[in-house]
């Protein structure tokens, strides 16, 4: 059958039925298994509210347990087993992972990443917001600032890999060399910096998220705040230090831990534009190289990206059970 | 702030700046691949693209005229106009351009300049005027193959779409194009609607274990999605699914349920109280509330939702590489790009920027036009 012509046949089925879905059950409830008449019609009543919230619940509970709980279990579990996953080895694919150097490289990697990406990105949004704030054009300087969140990473990666192109004639950076007079350079392979020009392209990408949110934030400030500061004699540096800034700590917070989630997520760039070679591995590429090949260890890698995310999640639950009080 | 008196026109000053060239910054890298993308392959290795809007010193090559040959005492003559060659002037449709330089060598096609008799020893020289006359002596009869020669001549900007008819043709993009467009539709439709309905229950309806519900949703917000890949393929193969369509429906369903539910429920918790409890009061089912009054009220929450999922599965590789079949007929764009383009076709870069864009011109077109809503999203997603 035609993808296309599937695709339409799905959105039909897939909004019909979910619709079909809550109609009926609904009607089941209300008329069949508890109606309200008759002699118990108030305890039917309250007994079809009690079941009510389960029906709506119901697809978002099974798709979320189905993907996303159950993973984490089933990924552990076929983590325990070898590559063809018929015989148990314990922590055999964490010990191997942890004596491989390619593992520690990635791991390492991955590291100067999550401390990197989200310092530079929050810093340049939180500065970029605060000076568009006050420019006639800065709505367009945000808009462009913000656009690369639109671009996919793979091509993000193209974008930047005509940058890095060593042919001075096609990437700016070598151009820029041999206008100095400079051999050309291939900065993918410069050992250790790389890392810090793929992380580049994500910060070029998350900037513009954190600068929105930080945008919005450094607005909503209350404006005594700074009238009176200013009233002190504070010069404009003083007042986004010490007045400003101390306020939107909260969401620089969540702006950050944001970006560093995504940065243990993120695969396609290095992907993309090395490979994995030249020591530029970090977790997730590291993952999909053995997707497809050795179950085991991809999984066993799943498991530590979820280790290092565990500790955000924790916090982030007590932080949203706290504020539903 | 703005009345400081003095301090006002330095700073604004400083900050116009910063900005314009932190905006020039970001702007530069994708400027390159846009211009690239309309230009043949022999501009883009002859110069960069930041020159594509001027004219280019550019070499070319042609033979000896052996037809004009004349014999002027021991030596053979060949004349006429280097623009007239078949292998010069299909490369100058608007007529003549100015030479600069001429060479009879591959490897130093500018050797001489315009005008000048380059003596070739042996009695043999070559002469080349920069309106592409020519007079080129020989000491032996040259038959029926001219000798070669080399010119560099100036050639105005040229901008073609050539790049992109052969990338949607042979290269497979356009039926990656419509497989994208296959998988991302119903990928942003169905979740919407089984999230709208939870967050429904989430925030207007009471009962035990909803806040327990709450949390988990927001635990499962950041658990990462490599978890999900192995065990969700096999049960997928288990099940008769495999690798497929209907898989990265479902998959791409689900995993935009958390950020759905949360979003959704974070505005659907704000609709005025009055309303629904009035509603409630006159009798209405939670169906009717929902589909009557919540629903059509949530909307701005909906289109925020909408586009952050069609740009996520519009852009996702990782997903797509593992539900889907590798096979040509269910190649999504993105993996078009980064398994296939980059690596057989790494060097030709107008294919790679033709390609790029195509991939992201969906996305920019959406993002630009519905910017207000994605905003609003975000904010809702993440300041409380």
């Amino acid at each position: 059958m035609n993808p296309v012509f599937q695709g339409l046949l799905t959105i039909l089925i897939g909004v019909g039925g979910i619709f079909a879905y809550f109609v009926l059950s609904n009607m089941l409830l209300d008329k069949v298994l508890f109606p309200a008449k008759g002699p118990n019609a108030s305890r039917n009543i309250n007994r079809a509210n009690l079941i009510r919230p389960w029906l709506f619940l119901a697809p978002t509970i099974i798709a979320l347990s189905l993907y996303l709980v159950y993973p984490v279990i089933g990924s552990f579990i076929r983590s325990l087993y070898n590559r063809s996953g018929d015989q148990f080895i314990g922590f055999g694919n964490y010990s191997s992972l942890i004596a491989s150097p390619d593992f520690r490289t990635a791991f390492m990697n991955n590291v100067l990443w999550a401390l990197f990406v989200p310092a530079v990105s929050t810093f340049l949004g939180l500065v970029i917001a605060q000076l568009t704030d006050k420019l006639s054009w800065g709505n367009i300087a945000k808009s462009i600032i913000f656009m690369p969140m639109a671009i996919s990473f793979v091509g993000a990666s193209l974008i930047w890999k005509f940058v890095y192109a060593i042919d001075p004639n096609l990437g700016i950076i070598n151009a820029i060399r041999a206008s100095m007079g400079l051999n050309p350079l291939d900065v993918l392979q410069l050992a250790f910096w790389n890392n810090f020009f793929l992380m580049a392209i994500l910060i070029w990408v998350q900037t513009g998220f954190a600068m929105v949110i930080l945008s919005a934030a450094l607005r909503g400030i209350p404006e005594e705040t700074i009238e009176a500061a200013v009233i002190d004699g504070a010069n404009p540096f003083q007042i986004f230090m010490k007045i400003q800034v101390p306020q939107v700590t909260g969401t620089i917070v969540v702006v950050w831990t944001t970006t560093t989630i995504l940065v243990l997520k993120v695969f396609d760039i290095v992907y993309a534009m090395t490979g994995g070679n030249f020591n530029t591995q970090i977790l997730p590429s590291y993952m999909m190289q053995f997707m497809f090949r050795d179950d085991g260890r991809a999984t066993a890698v799943a498991i530590v990206i979820m280790l290092i995310v565990t500790p955000v999640m924790i916090q982030n639950i007590i932080q949203a059970r706290k504020e539903m009080r | 702030m703005d009345n400081i008196v003095g301090k006002k026109t330095g700073l604004a000053v400083a900050a116009n700046l910063t900005v314009a060239i932190l905006v020039v910054l970001w702007l530069i890298p994708t400027i390159g691949l846009l211009v690239s993308s309309f230009r043949d392959r022999d501009a883009i290795s002859a110069t960069g693209w930041w020159r594509a809007p001027f004219s280019t010193e550019q070499t070319f090559r042609g033979r000896g005229d052996t037809e004009t040959v004349t014999q002027d005492g021991a030596l053979f003559i060949l004349t006429g106009n280097v623009f007239d060659d078949p292998e010069v002037a299909p490369s100058f449709p608007d007529g003549p351009a100015t030479i600069s330089a001429f060479g009879t060598r591959g490897n130093n096609p500018g050797e001489y300049t315009a005008g000048t008799t380059a003596d070739l020893g042996d009695g043999e020289a070559l002469l080349i005027n920069a309106d592409g006359t020519y007079r080129y002596a020989l000491p032996e009869d040259p038959g029926s193959r001219g000798p070669r020669y080399y010119i560099q001549a100036k050639t105005p900007p040229k901008f073609t779409l050539s790049n992109y008819e052969t990338v949607i043709t042979a290269g497979g993009m356009g039926q990656a194009f419509i497989n994208t467009l296959t998988v991302t539709i119903p990928a942003t439709i169905i979740p919407i609607l089984m999230a709208a309905f939870a967050a429904y229950a989430l925030a207007w309806m009471d009962f035990a274990g909803r806040s327990w519900i709450i949390a988990a949703i927001i635990g499962l917000l950041v658990v990462p999605l490599q978890l999900a890949l192995v065990p969700m393929l096999q049960l997928h193969n288990q099940v008769g699914i495999g690798q497929s369509f209907l898989g990265i429906w479902l998959a791409h369903s689900a995993f935009g349920q958390p950020l759905a539910v949360y979003l959704l429920r974070n505005y659907m918790i704000g609709l005025p109280r009055d309303i629904i409890e009035s509603a409630r009061v006159d009798g209405g089912t939670d169906f009717q509330i929902f589909m009557k009054i919540v629903l059509p009220l949530s909307f701005p929450a909906l289109a925020a939702f909408a586009i952050f999922q069609f740009l996520w599965t519009w852009n996702d590789l990782l997903v797509a590489k593992v539900f889907l079949p590798s096979g040509e007929a269910t190649k999504v764009m993105t993996v078009k790009i980064a398994d296939d383009l980059l690596g057989s076709r790494g060097g030709d870069w107008g294919i790679l920027a033709s390609a790029a864009f195509v991939s992201i011109a969906v996305p920019l077109l959406v993002f630009f036009s519905l910017q207000r809503y994605l905003v609003r999203g975000l904010l809702a997603g993440s300041v409380k």
